[in-house]
């Protein structure tokens, strides 16, 4: 490793702009003639619209449109759409019900767009939107997925009954019934996994720009995946055709799964921009982004593990209800199913598992991934209930892990997935030797003496990464395959650029992408340019989640790189009149192993440009493409451990120390990689301890705003014990599983298992606010 | 509509703005300084924190006539030409941000806190004084790593320079 190459901690080249206020997100973006959209909202979870009328708001100072949802359906734009498609396990398609981008007979949820008005500035649209009048008559709602499956439940979308979108299941039914009929023992549970608000502090933003000279289409957008947006917007919402739309993700504030969904408003602000001829940007306030934004999770699982009279499980069966909204965003339908039910195996070898996943319409926003996306379930059930069943069965949590971890591979879950590396046992050593997890029995006993409530949790969690093998993926239901693409740009001097379909919104890709490059031919970084986030300038990607931009976009990104590495090292060869067998690289240049004889890089690079001189035959140039499809997903696993210090009088949970201990497989930049689980865990925590979306039974969102939904903050949360071991990936070149995700995935349930642990009762919800901590520990002392 | 006149970043500016254009809109959108971010509505995320008159003031709680007469300075002003803020350099060695949207306002606050505290800090005073800044990316680990270590690298630059004095 140089000093810039694999594995070193390089700081970022990106940092520059952010530090000095130079970044350019959507919002910064100013376009000659741009005029400002608002959205008129449904303030009603669920009603008929009687009338629009916008007279009043037309005649209003500055305003240039207000436009509706029938407006917009005449133009010929399309509905949203899911873009995974589930079967039901009668065989039925999944019931899609229809979604306008602006409401045009029903609204479904609190935030469902309906109108929208153009106007001079943001400040006569907002006047303007308020002088919108339409005339609803409400309905019933209904915001809990239960309930909403009950007969007599308030009917969302006329195609789906019962507002059922699924009835899904996978695994062996029989064999699990039986294992659990055969038990020693067996653990049940209820499990609820509470609903999160992603909260990117860049708010969602979208600036549509019509040419009219051109007949194209300029958006600019907080994406994840401008190419997805783009290819989407095309194919389903008939926008515009690809080759007339440009879409262009420039530096966005954070995603976490939110920002990959295309939304109505960048489908309307391009649609408006043509409408009314003049650039259109929307910028969401906090709370409009509260309302509107995809949520995540919002889970009710019942749950039983069958054990053997070894304490070795035998079988898993899983009963989950999932929450998706109003509508179904773009990947809803896979989240609780195959990001969900597929990881249900955990760490542990378990021989029978089957699980029946039912999704449902309510009267509240959208859900879809969100970091971790279907993972953080799966983890929070297995790992919740493992520490339930070492409770019941008085072994220690640790223990019944270890005897119940897969320890050779590659193993082959009965629920789909094939586990291709690990070493489980190493991160549980890891993360109870760094917790000094044999000295809790003092530290409790100390805390104790202080009239405190001391615990400890852990949970080993596993994931699936790299998002995804294309054919796999498609025999699943995707409609889309989930390769990566690069292109390396060497030019004529020997810089570099990358072109990649991953696009990074802190992830730090103008550094790693670099670092890869710096390794490979041993170009500086400074000189090795990252491009991303523009469809005219990458010709094609799938974007960035699913901790898939190492695995995926950087392994596209090592393809582009062998055959560049095999035209220079043809070219130097020529020039040096050698074997090319015999070249290697080395220090930035191109010589003969074993002599003296080199030919600096830049100079290659000039050569293949001037091409004076080059092999017989040789195309000059040199520049390459690459497309990179996984073999596999890959599988990041690790344990994390988490001690908590509870004021019995306040309810109020202190996390005394945080330990993770993860395999991510071979890394590139470890301070990079610290940075992401730092994070992950923060959102991990949150959500145990801090964060929950809250409706009334009316479907008034009663979170929406910093105000009332608790954001974690410097103060609530400890510096993180982290570290890595590492069992590279065999399913990539370059060994890599991902980092991106872990923190959210493995953290929430060693929290609830602490503070359980702490209060000594078997469950708590989340997030266990001080409140629900005190009610908690009052009602224990009942008992 | 008021007038409005300010120093921002050494430089006098003015224009007049609605009367309800708050600080940040006119920072961004008059001044096309938009290093200064909009992170939520309420007053609560901290991503507008910007100096007047030498505090850490939330951009989006003033309006932008209250700033007339004031010395303002953004996270544009901060540098001095090429060389970083110790407090920007801080950030960036200790990789105290990721996407960038919560760092100018970090930065700000972490600056003015710094010079409230000439004595030094601990990780406990940072991060209870974080409390009006919001970050969703870091966990805060790096950014209260980097204020600690800007506030080091501070206050031994302020010595020096008083040894230099002496």
């Amino acid at each position: 490793m140089g000093i810039e190459g694999v594995g070193a901690r390089v700081a970022r080249k990106e940092d520059k702009r952010f530090i000095t206020g130079a970044g350019r997100y959507v919002d910064d973006m100013v376009v000659p003639g741009m005029k400002h959209a608002v959205f008129v909202r449904s303030p009603h979870a669920h009603a008929q619209i009687k009338k629009i009328d916008v007279r009043q708001a037309q005649g209003m100072p500055g305003v240039i449109g207000v436009l509706t949802g029938k407006e917009l359906k005449a133009d010929g734009i399309g509905n949203l759409i899911c873009g995974w498609m589930i079967h039901s396990k009668d065989g039925s398609p999944m019931k899609m019900g229809a979604w306008s981008p602006l409401a045009v007979d029903k609204v479904r949820y609190v935030g469902d767009a309906v109108v929208v008005v153009v106007a001079e500035t943001k400040a006569q649209a907002r006047d303007a939107a308020e002088a919108v009048d339409i005339t609803y008559k409400e309905l019933k709602a209904v915001v809990d997925a239960t309930k909403a499956l009950e007969k007599g439940a308030p009917q969302i979308h006329a195609e789906a009954e019962d507002n059922l979108i699924f009835d899904w299941e996978i695994g062996d039914a029989k064999a699990t019934d039986a294992a659990i009929k055969a038990a020693a023992h067996v653990t049940r549970m209820k499990i609820v996994n509470n609903r999160l608000v992603p909260n990117a502090m860049e708010p969602r933003a979208a600036l549509g720009h019509y040419d009219k000279a051109e007949d194209h289409f300029t958006c600019w957008t907080t994406s994840q995946n401008p190419h997805v947006a783009r290819l989407v917007m095309s194919a389903f919402y008939n926008v515009a055709p690809e080759n007339k739309l440009r879409v262009i993700a420039p530096d966005v504030g954070g995603g976490f799964g939110s920002k990959i969904y295309i939304y109505p408003e960048e489908i309307v602000c391009l649609w408006a921009s043509k409408k009314t001829g003049v650039p259109v940007k929307w910028v969401a306030d906090r709370t409009e982004s509260f309302l509107s934004d995809a949520h995540g999770r919002d889970h009710v699982s019942m749950v039983e593990m069958a054990f053997d009279k070894d304490n070795r499980i035998t079988g898993l069966k899983v009963d989950t209800i999932a929450n998706l909204g109003a509508y179904m965003s773009l990947f809803s339908s896979c989240v609780p199913t195959y990001l969900y039910a597929t990881l249900l195996s955990g760490q542990y070898d378990i021989p029978a598992i089957h699980a029946n996943v039912r999704t449902v319409y309510t009267n509240t926003a959208p859900v879809d991934a969100y970091r971790g996306a279907g993972r953080p379930e799966a983890t929070y059930l297995l790992e919740r209930t493992m520490e339930a069943a070492a409770r019941e069965l008085g072994v220690s949590p640790a223990e019944l892990r270890r005897k119940n971890f897969i320890t050779s591979f590659p193993h082959q879950t009965p629920v789909i997935m094939n586990y291709d590396a690990g070493d489980y046992g190493a991160s549980l050593d890891a993360a109870m030797k760094t917790a000094d997890y044999a000295g809790f029995a003092g530290r409790k006993a100390a805390a104790a003496k202080q009239g405190k409530l001391r615990g400890i949790g852990m949970s080993c969690y596993i994931e699936a990464c790299g998002i995804a093998p294309s054919a796999a993926v498609g025999s699943l239901g995707a409609g889309v395959g989930l390769w990566e693409s690069a292109e390396v740009r060497v030019n004529a001097v020997g810089t570099i650029e990358v072109l990649t379909g991953s696009h990074s919104h802190g992830q730090g890709h103008e550094t790693t992408f670099a670092q890869l490059v710096n390794q490979r031919l041993g170009v500086p970084i400074d000189s090795v340019s990252i491009v991303h986030g523009d469809t005219d300038k990458v010709q094609m990607g799938m974007g960035t989640y699913g901790s898939r931009s190492g695995a995926v976009g950087m392994s596209a990104v090592a393809k582009a790189l062998d055959k560049v590495e095999a035209k220079a090292k043809k070219i130097a060869a020529h020039l040096l009149e050698a074997d090319e067998g015999d070249i290697v690289i080395e220090n930035g240049a191109l010589k003969v192993a074993g002599t003296d004889k080199n030919v600096p890089w830049f100079q290659v690079a000039l050569a293949a440009y001037t091409a004076h001189n080059l092999p017989a035959g040789m195309e000059p140039g040199l520049k390459e493409t690459a497309f990179y499809d996984p073999a596999n997903f890959t599988f990041p696993a690790g344990c994390y451990i988490c001690e908590v210090e509870i004021d019995p009088e306040t309810g109020t949970t202190e996390i005394v120390q945080f330990v993770a201990a993860d395999d991510f497989g071979n890394i590139i930049n470890p301070m990079i990689v610290e940075g992401q689980v730092h994070g992950g865990i923060a959102q991990g925590i949150g959500q145990a301890l801090l964060e929950g979306a809250h409706y009334d039974a009316g479907g008034q969102l009663l979170t929406a705003s910093y105000m009332d939904y608790t954001m974690p903050r410097a103060g609530d949360l400890p510096s993180f014990k982290v570290s890595t071991s590492n069992t590279p990936c065999p399913s990539n070149p370059l060994g890599i599983k991902g980092c991106g995700e872990a923190g959210a995935i493995g953290s929430p349930p060693a929290v609830i298992n602490a503070i359980t642990d702490a209060i000594g009762i078997p469950d708590i919800a989340m997030p266990a606010s001080p409140s629900t901590v005190w009610a908690a520990i009052r009602a224990a002392k009942k008992h | 509509m008021s007038d409005v006149s300010f120093v921002v970043n050494g430089r006098r500016v003015s224009g007049t703005a609605e009367d309800r254009t708050l600080l940040v809109h006119f920072l961004r959108e008059n001044l096309g300084l938009t290093g200064t971010h909009v992170g939520c509505d309420t007053s609560q995320c901290g991503a507008c924190v910007v100096h007047v008159d030498g505090r850490a003031v939330k951009s989006c709680s003033m309006l932008a006539a209250q700033a007339s007469g004031s010395a303002v300075t953004t996270i544009e002003g901060l540098a001095n030409g090429s060389d970083l803020h110790p407090v920007q350099a801080a950030f960036k060695e200790h990789h105290g941000l990721q996407c960038g949207f919560c760092t100018p306002g970090m930065i700000m606050t972490a600056t003015d806190m710094i010079s409230r505290h000439p004595e030094g800090l601990d990780e406990a005073t940072v991060r209870a004084e974080l409390d009006g800044n919001i970050c969703r990316c870091t966990g805060y680990h790096n950014i209260v790593k980097a204020i600690l270590a800007a506030s080091k690298a501070m206050s031994k630059g302020v010595k020096g320079r008083a040894k230099q004095a002496a």
